[in-house]
């Protein structure tokens, strides 16, 4: 199955990623600002998933990127699979891992936080990473996954 | 502790508050002495808070230093839409120390990214109000002639008070035994129940305080305010079962005070004032002290 899909829109070189569930689609790219890239870019979205019931997939030529940028996704798309591509293969798989803290990205859940009333970019310490939790080291109230915002 | 900037309570370690408490009780044997002189602090007070600004300058006042600021926003160039940046870049040239209390929680600390001098936080919303906490520990203290090992009751509004939940992360240092007593709507936050689980912290949570309070060794006392409760039935239901009154306290332990972190409504009947156990005036004479500590330790005075 997996070749197949991969033959499809198979890339020479850069990066795939995988496992992204189909409604975060669109924050994983505007995380990863891939509005910014100017190489070839495809994906799919409301691909059948035994995992979620339905995933997207992101393929990125000629790019590759670095473990802090790709990180940030963890938010988002905490099971999300990248696959490095050389030539073809994959040479690599990478998890994304989620990291110890978070700056922007993230709006404070709390509508009183300074962020939220000034120009000031949201700073989060990451306290549960499994079903994530930060701490917003302004006003100290932490954001769950399910208040999450984007920004 | 020197230029460092004191915003949470969390920022201070355990021999960092007994330094605090330590140097509180020299001032209270002696509080007028000449060691701020040439010293300017900023008070800033993006909204009004007579008690806490009177007690933050008559410290500086006492110990000869000198004092710029306001005491609302009204009177700043805030209402001209300057941003608190902007502000606290302008204050930072002219002082040695800002003291700020705003509105908006985090503005203490962002202030302190900004600021090029140390930053004390006299309140940010419902977040921080860490010389609160420390004047609280030293009355413990004081009271006690020990902070180990204490019975603390927090009675009323524990979800939205902020002077109970800093004042259980900074007694969690001290091997406390906390009882909670509040209505359903207004009960201790899951967050520090957790938290005290982690450190092995015991604690109950209770409705009533009448059955138990034998057992306190410090009773602090929270206004349970009408506007927090979603159905004004529960209120009216409610708030009279939060209301100390002298006659309840006949079976108390000798050693037991009251606190109460000021203003009162009618959680304190006025008829408590007159017991030796009434401690919260006390209580706030004790935070001119430990503003005192807290200046000359951050200017390196002390």
């Amino acid at each position: 199955m997996k070749d197949k899909q991969l033959i499809v829109s198979a890339i020479k070189n850069g990066t795939v990623i995988d496992h992204i569930p189909a409604r975060n689609l669109f924050k994983v790219i505007s995380i990863l600002s891939l509005e910014r890239i100017d190489t070839q870019i495809t994906f799919g979205t409301n691909l059948d998933s035994k995992r979620f019931g339905s995933k997207a997939i992101i393929k990125i030529a000629d790019k590759y990127f670095l473990d802090e940028e790709v990180n940030k996704i963890a938010l988002v798309a905490p099971q999300a699979k990248l696959n490095i591509i050389r030539d073809y293969e994959v040479i690599e798989k990478r998890d994304v891992e989620v990291p110890d803290s978070i700056t922007g990205i993230v709006k404070c859940v709390n509508p009183k936080c300074i962020t939220n009333n000034e120009e000031v970019i949201a700073k989060f310490s990451v306290i549960q990473s499994d079903d994530i939790a930060l701490k917003c080291i302004y006003c100290e109230k932490i954001t769950h996954q399910d208040q999450m915002t984007i920004i | 502790m020197k230029n460092k900037s004191l915003v949470s309570i969390t920022d201070y370690s355990r021999d960092e508050y007994l330094k605090i408490l330590d140097l509180a009780a020299e001032f209270e044997k002696n509080p007028n002495q000449e060691i701020l002189k040439g010293k300017l602090i900023a008070t800033l007070f993006f909204e009004p808070s007579t008690r806490t600004r009177l007690s933050f300058e008559s410290a500086v006042n006492r110990l000869g230093g000198r004092v710029v600021g306001f005491s609302d926003a009204s009177s700043s160039s805030v209402t001209k839409g300057e941003t608190l940046k902007d502000t606290i870049k302008m204050v930072t040239n002219y002082v040695d120390l800002i003291v700020m209390r705003h509105p908006l929680e985090g503005a203490a600390r962002y202030a302190s990214e900004v600021a090029s001098v140390p930053v004390v936080n006299a309140g940010d919303g419902a977040n921080q109000h860490p010389s609160q906490t420390l004047l609280d520990l030293y009355s413990i203290r004081k009271t006690q002639g020990k902070l180990e090992d204490l019975n603390i009751f927090m009675i009323g509004d524990l979800k939205y008070g902020r002077t109970v939940h800093s004042l259980l992360m900074a007694m969690s240092h001290f091997n406390p035994t906390f009882y909670f007593i509040s209505p359903d709507e207004l009960k201790m936050p899951k967050e520090y129940l957790m938290f005290l689980e982690q450190r092995g912290i015991k604690y109950y949570e209770y409705k009533d305080f009448m059955p138990i309070i034998s057992q306190a060794d410090i009773v602090y006392m929270t206004r349970v305010q009408k506007e927090r409760f979603s159905d004004p039935i529960e209120y009216e239901k409610t708030k009279n079962a939060y209301i100390l009154r002298n006659s309840m306290l006949d079976n108390t332990r000798p050693n037991m005070k009251i606190l109460h972190p000021l203003p009162r409504v009618n959680e304190i009947a006025a008829d408590v004032d007159e017991n030796p156990k009434a401690y919260y005036f006390t209580q706030a004479l004790n935070g001119l002290y430990v503003r005192q500590a807290i200046i000359s330790s951050i200017l390196g005075l002390k």
